[in-house]
């Protein structure tokens, strides 16, 4: 008996093992920057090109990053979702419009709705790059030390809002 | 006359065909400029081949033609020329993208299995080899003597599968004769007679 079983063990904590790898999404490149602080950065806001956004201005309080671009299709589908959040005042997003134009990016906000606090500029891709961006849209859970608690890759979802996203905003912003 | 606007015809076809290139190189986007240092494009090249296109993930960043691994190459770009070594290029790219952006990871806990794991399983394996094979070799040691009766029983048996098998033998043999004969018109004839000759020797 045992001589069959010791086999049939192995075999099917391998078979598991290998199939909960199946289900693994590869895209989901787990960040390093979690629980490390954001990058620091001042940029050229979308709205008003002469004013300024520097991330040290939202340490004190719990805010969302929010990678987003005009040419963005996924965006379109999580849109909806951050001008609700946005407009029941939950927390603030603020918006990284990530290598864009900058009117049809004004145009697109008029279209969709504008959620964004504000947003701010990266043409180039730059500060996407120190954020460890690789797809759009992204979203960015930042606390009030400014330490990056989550990332979402991917549209943000009602399930990922919901299960996680709302859950831990509200954590950090009982922390002091 | 006639025969003229039909030439000119002709050359004005050629002078489209020709043209629509031109226009629509005019249209796309333009070649991205080669770095004009070519020692630093070759160490960039170099550093990028260890890089994982994240978006594209089974190319590195020097073969990918994303967007994402434009940036990357023109960020490694600026990096030497801001005389950083390749070690720091690598380390900036992995806090900004972790472990996987490297097609060679590096040793550490997380990444434990991933390099002995084939080890390991090798290990097992062997072990479990050698212990079937020594209890093996227990049982064949302690297999019983046999009484006098049992042993004449058995010879018994033998000589009679002997004889079926003389028999058996003997019809393969001519079996191959005949196949030998064939194959000696056809070129393969050494190979055919090289196997039958094995053939032979192992039922022997």
């Amino acid at each position: 008996m045992m001589r069959f079983m010791l086999p049939l063990v192995a075999f099917l904590a391998m078979a598991i093992f290998l199939f909960a790898g199946l289900s693994l999404n590869p895209r989901q490149v787990p960040s390093p920057l979690i629980d490390k602080p954001a990058p620091e950065f001042t940029m050229q806001q979308l709205h008003n090109p002469e004013l300024q956004l520097a991330s040290k201005d939202n340490l004190g309080k719990v805010w969302l990053l929010n990678v987003w671009a005009s040419w963005c299709v996924a965006c379109r589908d999580e849109h909806p979702l951050l001008v609700q959040v946005a407009n029941a005042g939950i927390v603030p997003v603020y918006g990284l419009n990530y290598k864009d134009e900058r009117d049809t990016a004004i145009q697109w906000l008029r279209q969709f709705g504008d959620p964004y606090t504000v947003s701010v500029v990266d043409p180039e891709g730059r500060v996407g790059i120190d954020y460890g961006v690789y797809g759009v849209p992204e979203t960015y859970v930042i606390d009030k030390q400014g330490i990056i608690r989550h990332k979402q890759i991917g549209p943000v979802t009602v399930k990922s809002l919901q299960e996680t996203i709302l859950p831990l905003v509200k954590e950090l912003q009982g922390q002091s | 006359m006639h025969h003229l606007n039909r030439l000119s015809y002709l050359a004005l076809f050629f002078l489209v065909f020709f043209m629509i290139p031109q226009i629509s190189f005019a249209i796309g986007k333009e070649a991205p400029l080669v770095a004009e240092d070519p020692i630093i494009e070759a160490r960039m090249l170099k550093i990028s081949e260890d890089l994982r296109c994240l978006v594209c993930q089974n190319e590195s960043i020097a073969d990918s033609r994303a967007d994402f691994s434009n940036d990357l190459r023109r960020e490694i770009r600026e990096q030497i020329k801001a005389n950083k070594t390749d070690e720091e290029i690598l380390e900036f790219m992995v806090e900004r993208y972790g472990d996987f952006v490297l097609y060679d990871p590096p040793l550490k806990a997380t990444t434990f299995f991933l390099w002995f794991g084939p080890l390991i399983l090798l290990v097992i394996g062997s072990i479990t080899l050698m212990l079937v094979l020594k209890r093996r070799r227990v049982q064949v040691e302690e297999a019983p003597e046999l009484s006098e009766s049992e042993r004449k029983q058995a010879e018994a048996l033998m000589d009679q599968e002997e004889a079926g098998n003389m028999k058996a033998s003997a019809s393969l043999d001519r079996a191959e004769v005949k196949t030998e004969e064939v194959a000696s018109d056809t070129e393969n004839k050494p190979k055919k007679k090289a196997s039958s000759v094995k053939n032979k020797g192992n039922k022997e």
